[in-house]
């Protein structure tokens, strides 16, 4: 507990999972336990890709890390706040000033432009976009390769297309932390990589922490560290060889 | 940083939802419009009505009148229980009876608060005769100046001048027209056995036809003579600035004189209960349709809200607070009950407008004023945009409620 206290007084500790059980449809006939007392840390700066097979529970736990769902039992710091006592008010406030998301799906809002959704958490943020944040918006589109796409709406861009925006919209406010479930789950092989070499830049420019589901090894493969999944606790936690890493470093 | 711009976001994604589900709100603001339309329709509608009817039937009425007390037989004593008693009291027949002291008590009355005007009156029946022709009337004797303020007899003026000097008399025009007779001509007026010539001024249409009819207005003193009440009056007519406290002051001054007072509601017993239940029909009319509309914006908030389940996830997701969402869906139904309404009321005006060209009476004449006015507009526009905002708050927590990752995995 002390040494804990220490790391996240250092800011070096991001996230810190101790004995988390999850469980769904409590008190019915179908409750089910998804995750069974697992503990994880994750330090500033870290890459980290959570695998396993589908039913581990790593959207779960992806979930929980983003405070997008209460845990059941256990306790989560996050940056150095114990989440347990706090209300959904400052639950949604500490979500919104520490993590980006980038779903599956995009989860762009449909009915915004490219980069509309991009300044969407300013806006959420002020009740107002400012011409700075316009700037920053317009500068990661950019980035992302998107300058010319940003005023068409998500349903006129390809998937890869999308899921850049995502990504632009994930860092808009430079979170410490990036959560991404299946980033490149529904892209081709191209698009794919692409996607992902986005994600390694943004980190290695800007020191941004990733957890990165994925179902993809060879995705797995150039991330620096790989937790395994099975049945609701973790099965393996190692870094990846240096070769391998290596080839996410052209 | 830079000061949170107040429903910057909130407008901003209502606006675009709105805009998202293009049939649903057009739906639902012609659904808000037709209410709205509807409700203030028939407020305008049902208020000119009103308005004409009390004009009509009051406008020759004061407010409040106050006469000497019913002249009463003190009852036998009640016989002794055991004891059988025969007596029978036959009620006494009404004379013509002055108000006592009346001169001291009007400017009393005048001081009144809340009164507007006092007129002593002599009233009683007699005969107008011309020539062959005889007519039964109601002889009213008054002080011109202070009558006018009573009834506004002056406006009611069709033909001549009003003027009271001795010996001239203001007629209705149906009684004129009975008997032959214009400005300037003479008519002999009979009570029992007294009779005296008057000269008519002016001839007045009190708008009801019985009143046309049988109505002779003369001096105070000519009334008084033929009416065999030197000196005296048979009532004091009172005009009140609020016609509505006349119930209330006629109780009031009840209890403090000896006299008997009676409010115009205690004299059109049926026409406030006429007007009441116009009143109430109207009420639950306006609440019903209201009902509706409030119930029309809820449903179409929580279609939106199911079928708005994943953006409000993503919304949640990136920072949103429930509050924030919340208070989406307020500003969609607010903004849906401001548009509606404003739809509504120039509905309402255009159907106003066909009911004054297309409606006419016997004579051609629009058959009365109906007017939309302003504050009754602004008032409907409101309430109609506060339901709207009230409407929206059952699917506004409902769409807060939901757990962000629950809310997009569907």
């Amino acid at each position: 507990m002390g040494a804990d206290a220490t790391a996240a007084a250092q800011g070096q500790r991001l996230i810190e999972l101790a004995d988390v059980r999850k469980s769904y449809n409590i008190g019915l006939p179908n409750e089910a336990e998804v995750l069974h007392g697992l503990s994880l840390k994750v330090d500033r700066g870290e890459f980290v890709a959570l695998i396993g097979p589908s039913g581990s529970g790593k959207s779960t736990l992806l979930n929980i890390v983003g405070l997008l769902e209460p845990l059941t039992s256990g306790s989560y710091r996050i940056n150095g706040k114990a989440v347990a006592s706090l209300d959904d008010r400052a639950l949604t406030l500490l979500r919104r000033d520490t993590i980006g998301f980038v779903f599956q799906f995009h989860h762009l809002l449909p009915a915004f432009t490219a980069l509309e959704n991009v300044t969407m958490p300013g806006l959420i943020r002020e009740g107002r976009v400012s011409r700075q944040q316009l700037e920053r918006a317009r500068e990661l589109l950019a980035t992302v390769g998107l300058s010319q796409a940003m005023d068409k709406r998500p349903s006129e861009l390809s998937g890869g297309m999308q899921q850049r925006v995502a990504i632009a919209r994930a860092l808009v406010f430079d979170p410490p932390l990036v959560l991404a479930d299946e980033p490149t789950g529904n892209l081709d092989t191209a698009s794919s990589d692409g996607v992902f070499e986005e994600l390694r830049r943004m980190h290695r420019e800007r020191q941004t922490s990733f957890v990165i589901v994925t179902h993809d090894p060879r995705l797995a493969a150039r991330c620096d560290r790989v937790v395994e999944l099975v049945d609701g606790a973790i099965a393996r936690d190692e870094p990846v060889e240096a070769s391998s890493a290596d080839s996410s470093h052209p | 940083m830079l000061p949170y711009a107040w429903l910057g976001f909130e407008s901003r994604i209502a606006v675009r939802f709105l805009r998202e589900g293009r049939l649903q709100t057009v739906l639902i603001m012609v659904g808000v419009a037709a209410g709205v339309a509807v409700i203030a329709y028939i407020s305008a509608l049902v208020t000119g009505l009103q308005e004409n009817t009390f004009n009509k039937t009051l406008g020759g009425q004061p407010h409040v009148t106050l006469q000497s007390r019913d002249d009463s037989v003190t009852p036998a004593r009640a016989a002794e229980p055991g004891v059988v008693a025969f007596s029978d009291t036959q009620a006494k027949a009404q004379r013509l009876r002055s108000v006592a002291n009346w001169q001291s008590l009007l400017p009393l009355l005048e001081q009144w608060p809340g009164v507007a005007a006092v007129s002593p009156i002599v009233a009683g029946g007699g005969l107008a005769i011309r020539g062959e022709a005889t007519q039964s009337i109601a002889l009213a004797g008054v002080d011109l100046d202070r009558y006018d303020r009573v009834v506004r007899l002056r406006e009611k003026v069709v033909a001549g001048a009003a003027r009271l000097e001795p010996g001239e008399g203001i007629i209705g025009i149906e009684l004129a027209s009975d008997l032959g007779l214009r400005p300037g001509d003479r008519l002999t007026v009979q009570t029992g056995s007294v009779s005296e010539t008057v000269r008519v001024t002016a001839l007045v249409d009190l708008g009801v036809r019985e009143l046309n009819r049988r109505t002779v207005i003369v001096p105070l003193r000519l009334a008084q003579s033929l009416l065999g009440l030197p000196g005296g009056v048979t009532s004091l007519d009172l005009t009140l600035r609020d016609v509505w406290s006349a119930k209330d002051m006629a109780a009031d001054m009840r209890r403090q004189f000896p006299y008997k007072v009676e409010s115009w509601q205690e004299t059109n017993a049926q026409l406030v209960s006429a007007l009441n239940a116009q009143g109430v029909s109207t009420g639950l009319i306006r609440a019903i349709v209201l009902v509706v509309v409030v119930l029309g914006i809820a449903s179409v908030l929580v279609v939106s809200v199911v079928q708005k389940r994943r953006e409000i996830g993503i919304l949640r997701a990136m920072g949103a607070t429930r509050g924030q969402m919340v208070r989406v869906f307020l500003v969609q139904g607010g903004i849906v009950g401001v548009v509606g309404s404003l739809l509504g009321l120039a509905l309402a005006q255009l159907m106003i407008f066909l009911f004054t060209v297309f409606v006419r009476g016997s004579d051609g004449q629009a058959l009365f004023a109906i007017t939309l006015t302003a504050s009754l507009a602004v008032q409907v526009a409101l309430v109609a945009s506060v339901c709207g905002v009230l409407a929206a708050i059952a699917p506004a927590r409902r769409a807060a409620a939901m757990d962000p990752a629950q809310a997009i995995r569907i």
